[in-house]
């Protein structure tokens, strides 16, 4: 028996859409478990009661809201909070597939690179786009840090437009990379409980219970993993659309 | 089939792997095989989008709505404690004002009794005093006469029996005037 950590992160095909192309659009595992996130979140938000003194369900749904929208305002202030919507999707898709990711045999949609990639560009563009119609040329003065000596704005200018355009790169793999990690750790050590059964024997099978009690801590770790990420992801979001709020900072 | 050109199984690579499946892909890490990107872009813009239009258009306001509902109804319940509190205030600040003012009314009142019936006391006990004095006056007058009387008789008798005891003694009648003289000359003493 062999563990392979990787079989996990597999896009198994449904079913077939369409096509764009040459391209085949293929409806993947994945495909199904955004449209878990998406549902799950759904119910969450519009399953629970209206009343006046909220009940657990309710309360998650209220938790839910003002846990993103203190975060925006905290972090890019009330203007901030015209993009409520978007953050809210964003944080919520991401949390809710990724704790449905820890779930044995099930597929984690941000383990996969295209998806946090396309989530970071959604981000970048819309930072982009908003901060120039909004601010027009004064945008610019996100890479003009004030107080800085004159001989050296340029090299500061060359760091911040390099880091501006590698925050798409770092947002998407930070996430993609915690996920993977993480989920390929989970799959190694719970891999070696069977591994260390099946070849040892009993021996193996008493032996295996380390490995067994890691895996149950991962899983703890994982869980605050998955929000955790979610979270950042969320209020990178913020930190820079504050940038494209207030670009005089 | 479209499954075909969704990933190129290259069965070699992952060696004794014996689970794998129909859909298993084999190749390299399923993270970086492109040929799956364009399906999972396409899902993720349809989920993305159906998950903004539900989180802005429907689960936003239903949640706000209600969490500013609950805000409302608490700032209200406090604004009308507030008010009740004030008139509670008020009406006790009333009753306190009411009481002190009962009394003091009360008060004066009663001082005002109180130095009416002085009053009255007093000039009752002085034509009281007034009477008895007066009556006392009277009776040591009466007394004082009567005495006066009582005196003179004494004298009369004083006399006689003198005049008596005179004549028992030298058999001679003595002369009145010498008698009542001496008498006088006896109760002076």
């Amino acid at each position: 028996m062999k563990i392979d950590p990787i079989h996990q992160f597999n896009i198994e095909p449904l079913f077939t859409i369409g096509h764009i192309g040459n391209q085949a659009i293929v409806f993947t595992n994945s495909s199904l478990y955004m449209f878990i996130a998406v549902a799950l979140t759904a119910v969450l938000m519009l399953g629970g009661g209206r009343q006046l003194v909220p009940g657990r369900f309710q309360s998650i749904a209220e938790i839910s809201y003002e846990f993103v929208a203190s975060t925006i305002r905290s972090t890019a202030g009330s203007e901030g909070m015209k993009f409520f919507p978007l953050i809210f999707s964003l944080f919520m898709f991401i949390c809710v597939s990724n704790l449905v990711g820890i779930i044995p045999y099930t597929f984690t949609i941000s383990s996969h690179i295209i998806v946090t990639a396309a989530l970071a560009f959604l981000v970048f563009f819309t930072v982009l786009i908003y901060g120039l119609y909004k601010n027009g040329f004064k945008f610019f003065k996100i890479f003009v840090p004030s107080g800085v000596p004159i001989y050296i704005l340029p090299l500061v200018m060359f760091i911040e437009i390099l880091s501006f355009f590698l925050r798409p790169v770092s947002h998407s793999v930070r996430l993609f990379a915690n996920m993977l990690a993480g989920h390929i750790a989970l799959k190694v050590f719970a891999g070696f409980v069977a591994m260390l059964g099946v070849s040892l024997g009993t021996v193996g099978w008493i032996g295996g219970m380390l490995p067994l009690a890691l895996t149950v801590a991962l899983t703890a770790l994982e869980l605050l993993v998955a929000f955790l990420q979610a979270y950042v992801f969320a209020i990178l979001t913020c930190i820079y659309l504050n940038d494209a709020i207030h670009p005089g900072h | 089939m479209a499954e075909k050109s969704h990933g190129a199984p290259t069965k070699g690579q992952t060696g004794a792997h014996t689970e794998a499946d129909g859909g298993h892909h084999g190749g390299g890490f399923p993270p970086f095989e492109s040929t799956t990107f364009a399906s999972q872009l396409v899902s993720l813009v349809i989920a993305f989008v159906a998950l903004y239009l539900i989180v802005s258009r429907l689960a936003l306001p239903r949640v706000g709505g209600v969490i500013d509902a609950r805000q409302n109804a608490i700032e209200s319940d406090l604004a009308a404690a507030q008010k009740l509190k004030d008139e509670s205030d008020a009406a006790l600040k009333a009753y306190e004002s009411e009481l002190a003012s009962a009394r003091s009314r009360a008060q004066a009142i009663g001082n005002e009794t109180r130095e009416k019936l002085n009053a009255t006391s007093e000039a009752e006990r002085k034509t009281l005093e007034d009477q008895l004095s007066a009556k006392l006056a009277q009776a040591e007058k009466t007394i004082a006469a009567t005495r006066e009387t009582a005196m003179s008789n004494v004298r009369g008798i004083a006399a006689d029996a003198a005049g008596a005891i005179v004549q028992r003694l030298t058999g001679v009648l003595p002369d009145g005037g010498t008698v009542n003289s001496a008498v006088d000359a006896s109760l002076k003493g």
